[in-house]
């Protein structure tokens, strides 16, 4: 299944909380350009299997390889692989004494070590991708929830990432904001942006993803293009699974 | 017919409701400051203690200053130990905190003062002795003597570690109060854990901290008349020295009294300008 030409390759890998073995065992890939999308009823496992990927949480055993650089338990590669990937979070997480503008300058300038006038300028022309140039100077306390996570979106685009991970990015959000940061999202895929998304959007999963991942108890026991998964689904917890969540 | 029979009524409450919630300590105080100036440019008892207690104050501006910002310093670097990961930094900026807290301000005076300056003084002329070989026998190591750490410096120095202890406190609890997310967001943009603390989660937490740091500054304007049990000659010492020599107890410690008073109500106005400055999000 994996093999050399997958941006990620997940091998193996075990993740325990405490007594809790939270991954037992996952395995998956995602070559360049694809949308990977994870499902799977709560407490699963696929936040941690995602926030694993750029070192949010450290794993037990295994291997996980983001472009060439290796996650294992020693955590040792870890900033050279956040370079590479961009995360964008359920409760968004921009930060909140900083204007949307300083939102999407602060790592350019600090980590990018980009000057102020190119971070402003490639900032201002992610405000406009993802559809608020006109709150640059807002606070985020002063936007709705969908467009801070389209700023958060945008944050994370800012360092030019090779890889954007998606941790249930839409569910703090009031359903009538749904659509708009789905919209980016979609918008992403279809220019080619490697993605890893969490999320229960079964119709999003089904318009953009190349591959869909299911996970129960912390193992991935389905996995498949989405025509395949949810047309005709063939595990049974899958089955269950659907049938709830589809009413 | 309703809203015009109530109108003057709850004019009438508004009114009452305006006389209770109006600011009476304050004009009570005020009413006493009168009297002082009065009794000041009348007289010529309280003119002199006034002289006195002023050339001390700038003394007691002086160590509270220098102290709290010498605070704030400590504090902030054991705030940082006590959220730090790392058992050893955690260890130590714990192992100062409690001792700070356990131990009464004035004793701590006493032993920086008694025990650590002589301790210290000592160590160097040590050094000096040991290094006599190289730098001769009367280099200035060696000429050290406790007499020479002025009791000003001890006093700072106690103050500056006692109150550092009470901001440890206060910084850790500001930056834990900044949610996580926070934190893993900055780390997710490949800032290292330093530059997330400096540009993200410090920021957030200093500006909630505010208030009470705010009212630690006003504590150690309070506290640096501990000075006077060194023999530092700040207001408080100046103002003891004068009801000593003339038994003018009254008169030295309206004034005394007052003079803090009128610094701590002019402080805790600052601050809170400053806060009200700082809530811009």
């Amino acid at each position: 299944m994996a093999d050399q030409e997958s941006i990620i390759r997940i091998e193996n890998v075990h993740k325990y909380f405490g007594n809790v073995h939270a991954l037992r065992g996952v395995s998956t890939f995602v070559r360049e350009g694809q949308v990977l999308v994870i499902i799977g009823p709560s407490g699963c496992g696929k936040s941690t299997l995602l926030r694993s990927i750029n070192g949010l949480e450290t794993i037990d055993s295994g291997k996980i390889i983001v472009d060439g650089n290796v996650v294992d338990a020693s955590h040792k590669n870890i900033n050279a692989v956040r370079a590479e990937v961009g995360m964008v979070f359920q409760q968004f997480n921009l930060f909140s004494h900083l204007t949307v503008l300083e939102n999407l300058t602060l790592a350019q300038i600090k980590v990018r070590k980009r000057s102020k006038a190119e971070s402003i300028e490639i900032a201002q022309e992610l405000l406009k991708k993802v559809r608020i140039p006109e709150k640059a100077n807002n606070y985020p306390g002063q936007l709705s929830g969908g467009q801070q996570q389209r700023v958060a979106i945008a944050r994370a685009l800012a360092m030019n990432p090779k890889v954007m991970l998606f941790d249930e990015p839409t569910s703090a959000l009031d359903p009538e904001m749904i659509n708009e940061v789905l919209d980016v999202m979609l918008d992403l895929a279809q220019e080619g942006m490697t993605m890893l998304v969490v999320s229960h959007e079964m119709g999003f999963a089904r318009n953009a993803a190349t591959r869909v991942a299911f996970m129960d108890a912390g193992r991935i026991v389905a996995e498949g293009t989405p025509k395949d998964m949810f047309d005709s689904p063939t595990n049974e917890r899958m089955k269950q699974f659907l049938s709830k969540i589809l009413h | 017919m309703v809203a015009a029979e109530e109108t003057p009524r709850s004019a009438q409450v508004r009114a009452i409701d305006r006389l209770a919630t109006a600011p009476w300590w304050l004009i009570l105080i005020l009413l006493a400051g009168v009297i002082l100036v009065f009794q000041f440019s009348t007289s010529a008892t309280y003119q002199a203690v006034f002289a006195r207690i002023l050339a001390g104050l700038v003394l007691t501006v002086y160590i509270t200053f220098v102290a709290y910002l010498a605070a704030l310093i400590i504090g902030l670097l054991a705030g940082l130990g006590r959220v730090s990961k790392n058992t050893v930094i955690f260890t130590i900026a714990t192992l100062y905190v409690q001792i700070i807290r356990g131990v009464p301000i004035i004793v701590q005076i006493f032993y920086w003062a008694f025990v650590i300056t002589p301790l210290v003084i000592g160590g160097l002329n040590g050094l000096g002795n040991a290094l006599a070989p190289l730098l001769g026998a009367d280099n200035s190591l060696t000429q050290l003597t406790t007499q020479k750490f002025d009791n000003l410096y001890r006093i700072i120095f106690a103050l500056a570690f006692a109150y550092g202890g009470f901001e440890a406190e206060t910084f850790r609890a500001g930056i834990e109060s900044i949610g996580k997310g926070q934190m893993e967001a900055a780390r997710s943009l490949g800032m290292s854990y330093a530059q997330a603390m400096r540009y993200v989660i410090l920021p957030q937490a200093i500006r909630r901290v505010l208030p009470p740091l705010g009212n630690d500054l006003i504590s150690m304007l309070k506290d640096s008349s501990l000075a006077s049990v060194l023999g530092v000659r700040d207001a408080t010492n100046e103002a003891r020295l004068y009801a000593a020599s003339t038994f003018r107890f009254v008169e030295t410690y309206n004034s005394l009294a007052f003079t803090y008073l009128s610094l701590t109500l002019i402080l805790s106005l600052i601050v809170k300008l400053i806060e009200d400055r700082w809530k811009q999000y």
